[in-house]
């Protein structure tokens, strides 16, 4: 559906995107992740054919995007960051309006607009002006925007931001949703946006792909060296010599908590996760087990620990 | 041609729905009939055989609202669009940057028409109360009418490369009012130095656009001036379109 290659965009002599390149396929849902800066945005006004880009190609659907931008710009829904509207004018209108820019006949956008208000619960403001919408509103009549043409790839540049977590929610569920039937590129800067929402992530700095995966890739790529944590009620001494015998765990440490219980923080070689070995040494023992986990690295550990090395080799 | 009635439709509205539209109106209505007051009290003692309009469009009055209408219509076009953000959306939908700026253009003169509709007023108010004693035939009305698009038109296209310009309202109004203020002035200086100097001097009076007007208002219509006034509006909004394409250079 979308392929990059070697995609840079230098602004005065300063590269905001050198050569990244990656494909999303059809259906998919991509976020590119990345601090304030990484050149999130201009990438994504580069896929939507608002900017040209320095150098590479980007091809949507088989064309390319500097050179066919009419028509790609037909297969592309694009809703940029903040979400701009036209305040003065009503829902339906809007709607209206932008389906007729898009290409739809008459009919066909009478149509459509009813298809997406109804599906972004937009009735009950649909003649109301956009200027007198909350914010949760207004995203939703973006994201009807971006969806009214029935684009086959849709761009959103950080679709959640500026709303309220229960919106947030409401936002995110809607762009899972939209995943069923198109292709969906977004950027956030908030990583458990990308892990609650896409299937792959990008992760960007400094104009440049620094990792790449599934968020649960990600993760276990970065729990190499993960720890997993136990509250188990036994001597000091036989839970020491317990984990002495495991050979997969190769560091550990027992603190003493209330009562008999004692905190042991294992630390197993090549990210093997030992929790099932602790559950059964303790069934084995009759210990009393009252907490095992996996201290889990969210993204944004993975995305500290990426960037500390990027600059560390610089 | 679909794209560009949709937004000119879009763009006349929002002239329509706000506020601005009818301030605009409103300040251009009394305007207009207040300098038909000034420059028709003199008459009352002395007779004039020149038609309301020459006296109208000979007027200071007529270029003061001319030149203080047409920044104002056209300083929100690109500029307002580009600080929203919606321009960015505008741009990425399949519509052409040529049929963008025609549109918006096409949007402000239809505005800009509708802002001088009051004139007609004016005049008819005159012709009635005079008792058919004024001039107004169908040739002059309709050669002052035609300068006032054609020039009209010409400070709508300046208006409309100044906002592309631009991300401020107030830079785009001040640039365009710049540049139409000195093609204006332009006139007086070709009238002094017609005669004193040779080509430089001819080609000054090819931009007289207050001649120009004078004679429009006289009912007489010269090829010269609807030429040159036709071609300066369309370099004008080929050098807004050249402004609008210029994101896309890499």
């Amino acid at each position: 559906m979308l392929e990059v290659e070697d995609l840079t965009k230098r602004y005065a002599g300063r590269a905001a995107v050198s050569g990244i390149s990656f494909t999303v396929g059809r259906g998919e849902i991509v976020g590119l992740l990345g601090p304030n800066g990484a050149g999130k945005s201009t990438t994504l006004r580069i896929l939507a054919s608002f900017l040209p880009a320095s150098s590479g190609s980007v091809r949507i659907a088989g064309l390319d995007a500097q050179r066919d931008s009419d028509e790609v710009r037909r297969h592309i829904g694009y809703m940029p960051e903040n979400n701009p509207l036209y305040p003065e004018m009503r829902v339906r209108e809007y709607l209206k309006f932008r389906a007729r820019l898009k290409g739809l006949s008459r009919g066909r956008s009478r149509e459509r607009v009813d298809v997406v208000t109804e599906q972004f619960g937009l009735a009950e403001v649909s003649r109301k002006l956009i200027g007198h919408l909350s914010k949760g509103f207004r995203q939703r009549v973006g994201l009807a925007d971006t969806l009214v043409h029935e684009p086959e790839l849709i761009i959103l540049d950080e679709p959640t931001i500026g709303l309220d977590p229960t919106q947030i929610r409401a936002v995110r569920q809607l762009i899972k949703d939209l995943g069923r039937k198109h292709t969906v590129v977004l950027s956030t800067h908030i990583l458990p946006e990308a892990e609650m929402t896409c299937q792959r992530v990008l992760i960007l700095h400094q104009g440049r792909i620094v990792a790449e995966g599934a968020p649960e890739e990600l993760q276990q790529l970065m729990n190499r060296g993960g720890q997993i944590l136990a509250e188990i009620a036994a001597p000091m001494a036989a839970l020491r010599e317990a984990f002495e015998a495991m050979v997969e765990v190769e560091v550990y440490d027992v603190t003493p908590l209330d009562g008999d219980f004692h905190r042991c923080a294992l630390t197993p070689a090549n990210g093997a996760d030992v929790r099932p070995q602790v559950f059964a040494l303790a069934k084995e023992r009759g210990w009393v087990l009252r907490e095992l986990t996996r201290n889990r690295f969210s993204l944004e550990d993975i995305f500290m620990r990426v960037t500390r090395r990027e600059e560390e080799e610089v | 041609m679909r794209a560009i009635f949709t937004l000119a439709r879009r763009e006349l509205a929002s002239y329509l729905v706000t506020w601005t539209g009818y301030i605009l109106i409103a300040a251009t209505a009394f305007l207009m009939g207040w300098s038909f007051v000034v420059m028709l009290v003199p008459l009352r003692l002395q007779n004039t055989t020149m038609p309301i309009t020459e006296l109208f469009f000979g007027t200071p009055y007529f270029w003061f609202i001319l030149l203080l209408t047409a920044p104002l219509i056209t300083m929100r076009l690109f500029a307002a669009e580009k600080l929203s953000g919606t321009f960015e959306t505008l741009m990425t939908t399949p519509v052409r940057d040529g049929q963008v700026v025609l549109a918006k253009f096409i949007a402000a003169l239809i505005f800009f028409l509708l802002l001088w509709s009051p004139l007609v007023l004016c005049l008819l108010v005159v012709a009635r109360f005079t008792g058919g004693g004024v001039a107004l035939d169908a040739g002059t009305l309709g050669g002052a009418f035609l300068g006032l698009v054609l020039l009209g038109a010409l400070f709508l296209a300046i208006g409309c490369f100044a906002s592309a310009l631009t991300r401020s309202q107030i830079v785009a109004a001040m640039t365009s009012l710049v540049i139409c203020l000195g093609l204006f002035l332009l006139s007086f200086v070709s009238e002094s130095l017609a005669a004193a100097t040779g080509w430089a001097g001819r080609l000054l009076a090819c931009a007289a656009l207050a001649n120009y007007m004078d004679d429009f208002a006289r009912g007489v219509v010269d090829t010269r001036p609807v030429v040159f006034c036709l071609s300066l509006t369309a370099f004008f909004l080929f050098l807004t379109l050249r402004v609008v394409e210029s994101r896309r250079w890499s």
